[in-house]
């Protein structure tokens, strides 16, 4: 006996199926696609890029700050850059390697634990048009990393932004509009990034390093010192200054002394975080034997005693509206204080509750502060505060922040709108067997009439009768 | 976290939307109560729901609606309650289906407006001419089902009632029939009398003490978008859909096919959602046309707790009092928890009846149940 309502045997076979998909057209993801094409069998290769310039502008999937020139609005034009910034693509047309760009893949299903209903492995891709879902005997992610953000005041200006969107602006899309950064950081990362910018014309105003001492191999240091690359140590941020482009000034403070930096460009080259989200929304872990990381997603998670470091050192001197969830508009009192929203009233009771009463009642998830603060729910689907909140929760409660949970991912890991995600062609099973709820006929009849004549009448209508 | 309790004049296993409601009832008749939780409060289906409040086939719903325009002044905390629902409908059969809906509510004294379609669009400005009509509830209303949630947990710590979370109940101890104690990891804790509201748990619970509560645990999901401008009316829904307009704007929408999960007393192995989300898409675009450029942002999972007939039970078996929404909780939450309290007080319901909603009408339910209805996992 099968249940008519239920979602066994209504979900499709995927309209196309690959031996190999891999998700990433990076260095790895390309060499991964150009040896499953080697070997024989099909092979998809799907990169994001280009982003449409309107996501970019919510920071999706990376941390841009708006420091994008106009020229990202120009999807032709951002191919063309792809094109040229990345040999490997030609290569993989050339072997034979169905390339598809600006295409996303959004969502991973996959038999498991508690569900059994898939008929096939699939992963969920769209791009400007349509989206659709492929089949796949081995799927290969190359997604990479992203920033690992946190926040001071003045953060939610353009011009902060993460070090891989500094690089992916620069060195992908040919497309940064800065002059001036100032990096915070000085490992290996921020290192990098400011060899690069100086490579490419961009003042480098200095390196910011929380701790006494600089991050890095002192080879790499003296690479700095001869660019004429300061090195600002012990230092956290104590204001900025913005315009109506954005930033334009920053103050460190230095142990008691303030100095004030010009610069149009505040780059977070803190950490990188394996860009992972499509294996936690589908609840995979990286063992999976269908399932290939490669390149920087297979890379060690971030040293999180650093970002603790950071995340004190600037918090000590951000004040309380500090922006944490820039999507929400919540604060940093906000967030420690839980209160909601600002558009529900705040009453007395609440002001007696804080992060450390949540977590007195027992050990306290980033999830139920995205339920009551709403941090984490907006557009940018926490990219850019999930960090901020793991570190204001361990501060808060004195949980080391290697023990806090992660606010959880979902699908779709990209935001898609209605329309495309639509499931216009869904098979007549799914159309038929569609109920409101559970399609349980017996649920609504009315009490009074449950032992009645009547109960026979609205039992036997008694399907889709949810309000 | 305070001391971990020898003994409460009255234990609730479960901090779903049920059990609170119902400790929070019992807190305000000065009973010493303590929750105890496998996990976080309203962590499964109680924070994970439409937040619909119209559930006219209830006979706790006239309660209901007197206690949600109060809710938030009597629990101190936001739940976000919002007053009255509209449905509409792009299809003629639904549409006529709904409308008989409304005449059955509307002769049991909750008064529904039929919306002919240009009604329906002017009060529903994501729609278009798609929209063939629909129904205005003049009653009923939808509220934040996490925010609704944690307000009972506050409010009840308010009053003196203790919350222990991450502590699952491992079994029931009982004496001469009667529940004596409950034993967990964090130890054991004597009570007087005992609430079981641990929903898809519930079962696993009261079988070793002989009490059969039968219930089959299923996975539904639901999609929310980024916000859309704020319809003044947002508990809308239709289509195959239920859900809502959030305060923020987010439309929020479920429906459709679920599947029929295996339980263990730590929860479900895991709340995957499947590529239902597109199915959801395309209903709420269908719905709102207007809206249908918004970006799908989240989808997530529920495991949800069906009985036999998909009705509640209420039921006590000398101290132990024990019930199920099957499904339908979140809204009748704060009549529930108060008929939770008059059993465990008075021993029957003070404002309504509930004789047919007791465990005696699965006296001949058959061992496979589940597997005669499909719902075996």
């Amino acid at each position: 006996m099968l249940d008519f309502h239920a979602l066994d045997g209504k979900i499709p076979l995927a309209e196309v199926r690959y031996g190999t998909v891999v998700v990433g057209a990076g260095t790895a993801g390309i060499a991964a696609a150009l040896a499953a094409a080697k070997a024989g069998g099909t092979v998809l290769l799907v990169d994001e890029n280009p982003v449409p310039g309107g996501l970019m502008g919510t920071d999706v999937p990376l941390f841009y700050g708006g420091r994008m020139t106009a020229a990202v609005q120009n999807s032709g034009r951002m191919v063309e850059q792809l094109f040229a910034s990345n040999p490997g693509l030609e290569a993989a047309f050339d072997a034979g390697i169905d390339v598809r760009l600006g295409t996303i893949a959004w969502g991973l299903y996959r038999n498991g634990p508690a569900f059994r209903t898939m008929p096939e492995a699939q992963l969920g891709l769209a791009d400007s048009e349509r989206v659709w879902m492929v089949g796949y005997d081995r799927l290969v992610l190359a997604t990479g990393a992203r920033d690992v953000v946190l926040g001071f005041a003045g953060w939610d200006q353009p011009g902060v932004m993460g070090a891989q969107a500094f690089h992916a602006l620069l060195t992908r899309y040919d497309a940064l509009a800065s002059r001036r950064v100032l990096i915070l950081g000085s490992g290996t990362l921020a290192c990098e990034t400011a060899l690069l910018a100086i490579s490419r014309g961009i003042e480098v105003a200095g390196l910011v390093e929380v701790q006494a001492t600089p991050q890095v191999p002192r080879e790499m240091v003296s690479q700095l010192c001869a660019a004429g690359i300061p090195i600002h140590t012990g230092c956290t941020i104590a204001a900025t200054t913005s315009g109506i482009d954005g930033i334009e000034q920053v103050v460190l403070r230095c142990g008691g002394a303030d100095m004030a930096i010009a610069c149009d460009t505040i780059c977070l080259a803190l950490a990188v975080q394996p860009a992972t989200e499509l294996l936690e929304a589908a609840g995979v872990s990286p063992g999976a034997a269908d399932i290939t990381l490669v390149g920087d997603c297979a890379g060690p998670a971030p040293d999180m005693a650093v970002i603790a470091a950071w995340s004190q050192a600037l918090g000590r001197l951000a004040p309380p509206d500090t922006i944490v969830c820039q999507c929400e508009a919540v604060t940093r009192a906000d967030l420690t204080g839980i209160q909601p929203p600002n558009y529900l009233d705040r009453p007395p009771a609440i002001a007696a509750r804080s992060l450390a009463t949540l977590a007195a009642d027992g050990p306290a998830h980033p999830d139920q502060i995205k339920r009551l603060t709403r941090a984490g729910m907006g557009q940018c689907q926490g990219r850019r505060c999930r960090t901020q909140v793991a570190c204001l929760l361990a501060d808060a409660t004195g949980v080391p922040i290697g023990q806090i949970p992660v606010a959880s991912f979902r699908a779709p890991v990209r935001p898609i709108p209605l329309r495309l995600l639509a499931d216009w062609q869904e098979s007549t099973a799914m159309a038929e067997g569609w109920d409101v709820w559970f399609g349980i006929p017996t649920q609504w009849t009315p009490y009074a009439d449950i032992g009645t004549p009547r109960e026979a009448e609205i039992v036997a209508n008694g399907g889709n009768m949810h309000v | 976290m305070s001391d971990f309790p020898t003994g409460a004049s009255v234990v609730v296993i479960g901090a779903g939307v049920t059990g609170l409601s119902a400790a929070w009832w019992l807190a305000r008749s000065g009973v010493d109560v303590v929750v105890i939780d496998k996990f976080i409060v309203g962590w499964e289906a109680s924070g994970r729901n439409g937040g619909g409040a119209s559930h006219y086939q209830s006979p706790l719903f006239a309660e209901e609606q007197r206690l949600w325009p109060q809710m938030d002044e009597l629990l101190g905390y936001p739940t976000e309650y919002r007053r009255e629902r509209i449905i509409i409908q792009r299809d003629k059969a639904l549409l006529d289906h709904y409308l008989a809906v409304g005449r059955m509510c509307s002769a049991m004294g909750y008064r529904v407006d039929p919306l002919d379609a240009q009604q329906a669009q002017a009060m529903v400005p994501l729609t278009d001419e798609t929209c063939l009509g629909g129904v205005h509830l003049r009653f009923g209303g939808h509220a934040n089902p996490q925010r609704t949630v944690q307000a009972y947990a506050w409010a009840l710590q308010d009053l003196g009632g203790r919350i222990f979370q991450h502590t699952p109940a491992l079994s029931i101890e009982t004496k001469g029939g009667r529940a004596v104690a409950v034993h967990t990891q964090r130890g054991r804790i004597a009570c007087d009398a005992l609430v079981v509201a641990a929903g898809p748990q519930s079962g696993m619970l009261l079988a070793p003490v002989g009490i059969d509560f039968p219930v089959a645990s299923a996975r539904a999901e639901m999609i929310v978008t980024e916000p859309a401008p704020l319809m003044a009316i947002g508990g809308v829904d239709g289509n195959g859909l239920y859900g809502r307009q959030t305060l923020r704007g987010n439309l929020a929408f479920g429906g459709g096919p679920h599947e029929w999960i295996g339980m263990a007393a730590d929860g479900p192995a895991a709340r995957p959602t499947s590529p239902l989300i597109r199915n959801l898409a395309r209903r709420v675009a269908e719905m709102f046309p207007r809206a249908a450029h918004l970006n799908v942002i989240r989808s997530w999972a529920g495991v949800i707790e069906n009985t036999p007939d998909g009705r509640p039970i209420f039921d006590r078996r000398e101290n132990v009092t024990m019930a199920t929404m099957s499904g339908v909780g979140f809204g009748l939450s704060p009549a529930s928890g108060h008929a939770i309290r008059d059993l465990v007080v008075d021993g029957v319901c003070s404002f309504t009846d509930l004789s047919k909603l007791g465990l005696n009408r699965f006296a001949d339910l058959p061992d496979d149940w589940r597997e005669q209805r499909g719902w075996a996992a």
